[in-house]
């Protein structure tokens, strides 16, 4: 079953090792990239990896304004209550296992080589129907 | 060329090479870039022999990757080009195979993955997009399968209890791809049934599961629509089944009901020659189904099947009859709150019914059943205008 792993610029509950990325050291960060780096590729050797992407935070609202018209844009919202980085999409055998991985993800190094202890959310996917179903 | 005769020919060639003293992950990957080299020669000139051109091309490709793994640890060369002698195959290698891939020591999805592979003569590419995975990380799951197993003896007798499940898992939860899963699950399925069947032991529960797949895949062209949106069952354009599955299914499982030694699967194929034999819906014999639900519970104990069993009571004794027995399920059950909607408005609680469907939209599965269960909420809370 695949889960979704979603990591949060705002919007979820602070992290323990609550430091803006900015304020790392070079090294920190070097250590940071590695471990998620290396998350990745061990999640590919298990065979549980399918996609991993980070989103930039800049973002503009889009929607429809009429017939003949051009999409209205707007933003980006500094307000936005709620903001994606970035996710990663896993395929386990089980829910326990799932939120195993994400406490492992959380568990990157971040300011003084510590733990983020950031928040993740976990997400299952919707799945294809089964065939038998009486 | 000819891909499913070289899928066929995949088990027969795997166990030539394992009888001739090549371990099972070693000779699975060689008979994998025989295959290859065969999807690309083939086209142009399919050989006369197919078994034979396989056997030798994975047997020269053994060669070539143990005598570079010589080489790399510079080591005297001692296999000789000619195969050893012994004997070459036996009719137990491909139900060898199935036990291996199924082996008890895999997760579900590493064993469906195997199986697969090994036995169904997918390549990992083809694994892959079955399943909506990455092919680096299916080439991953597949080989750490073969580094599970590498322990277990190729000729040890496996249980076929988990081989079954294996199968009822690439028929039941097959994505749809380029690969039709559920084909390819009953094509193994039929391989199992008829090594199973030709030794003495009298093997119903693979028949049963055959019969099952079968009666299911007989509806598949009534069960979606064109945009894939889902038809229920009641609303299936029956002239649609294939009556030509339908007659194997329900031949294959009298005869495994006639040993009368019943099992889950024969149960659950007796559900579905029921529906199968009912022309149209309001024909349906719900009190012979609800019976076999009992049989079914009583093999089981699974809370789906009396969950299902409340839906049919509703429809063999009437809504309330149904809403007491699903009464006694526990609500936290998968589909719970989709099957109390439908007993509510078949009760004419329109009001609870439409609250239910709602409900069981937010906590559907999947997308298509998340739909569906969407469209009927909006059907019970706007009726149309008379």
């Amino acid at each position: 079953m695949k889960y979704l792993l979603l990591k949060h610029y705002r919007g979820a509950p602070e992290a323990v090792n609550d430091v803006p990325m900015d304020q790392w050291t070079p090294d920190e960060i070097e250590d940071h990239l590695q471990y998620m780096a290396d998350f990745a590729t061990r999640l590919e050797g298990t065979g549980e990896y399918v996609d991993g992407q980070a989103l930039s935070p800049e973002g503009t609202f889009v929607r429809y304004d009429g017939e003949g018209r051009p999409p209205v844009t707007d933003g980006p919202f500094a307000e936005t209550k709620d903001l994606i980085a970035g996710w990663m999409v896993i395929d386990v055998d089980s829910y326990d296992r799932a939120v195993a991985l994400a406490g492992e993800l959380s568990a990157a190094p971040g300011a003084g080589g510590k733990p983020i202890h950031e928040w993740l959310e976990l997400r299952p996917f919707l799945t294809a129907p089964p065939t038998v179903t009486e | 060329m000819d891909d499913l005769l070289l899928r066929e020919l995949t088990p027969a060639v795997i166990g030539v090479l394992v009888r001739r003293g090549v371990d099972f992950a070693t000779a699975e990957d060689a008979v994998q870039e025989a295959l290859i080299q065969a999807a690309l020669t083939w086209p142009d000139r399919q050989p006369a022999d197919p078994k034979g051109w396989l056997v030798t091309v994975a047997w020269r490709k053994f060669l070539d990757a143990h005598r570079s793994e010589a080489a790399r640890r510079a080591r005297e060369q001692r296999v000789e080009t000619e195969p050893p002698p012994g004997p070459t195959e036996s009719a137990d290698d491909t139900l060898h195979l199935f036990f291996l891939c199924a082996h008890p020591s895999l997760t579900p999805a590493s064993a469906v993955a195997l199986t697969l592979r090994a036995v169904g003569g997918l390549t990992t590419r083809q694994i892959a997009q079955a399943y909506l995975v990455p092919e680096a990380t299916m080439a991953q799951r597949i080989s750490r399968a073969k580094r599970t197993v590498s322990g277990v003896r190729f000729t040890e007798t496996g249980d076929l209890a988990t081989v079954r499940r294996v199968l009822y898992l690439v028929f039941n939860e097959g994505y749809t791809g380029d690969v039709d899963l559920a084909a390819e699950a009953i094509r193994l399925t039929r391989q199992l049934a008829s090594l199973t069947d030709s030794e003495a032991t009298e093997d119903e529960e693979t028949a049963g599961l055959l019969a099952l797949m079968l009666l299911h895949h007989a509806r598949r062209a009534a069960r979606t629509r064109r945009d894939g949106r889902l038809v229920p069952l009641a609303e299936q354009d029956r002239t649609r089944w294939d009556t030509g599955l339908v007659a194997e299914g329900v031949d294959i499982l009298q005869t495994a009901l006639a040993r009368d030694r019943l099992g889950e699967f024969q149960a659950q194929a007796a559900i579905a020659a029921l529906h199968a034999d009912a022309l149209r819906a309001q024909e349906t014999d719900w009190v012979q189904i609800v019976g076999w639900y009992d049989e079914l519970l009583r093999l089981t104990g699974s809370p789906v099947v009396q969950l299902n069993r409340a839906v049919a009571i509703g429809e063999a004794d009437g809504a309330q009859a149904g809403l007491a027995a699903l009464a006694t399920v526990d609500p936290g059950l998968p589909r719970w709150s989709a099957a109390s909607a439908y007993l509510h408005e078949k009760a004419g609680d329109l009001e609870t019914a439409a609250r239910l469907y709602a409900d069981a939209a937010r906590s559907a599965p999947n997308l298509a059943e998340r739909d569906h269960l969407t469209r009927q909420a909006a059907r019970l809370n706007h009726p149309p205008r008379g």
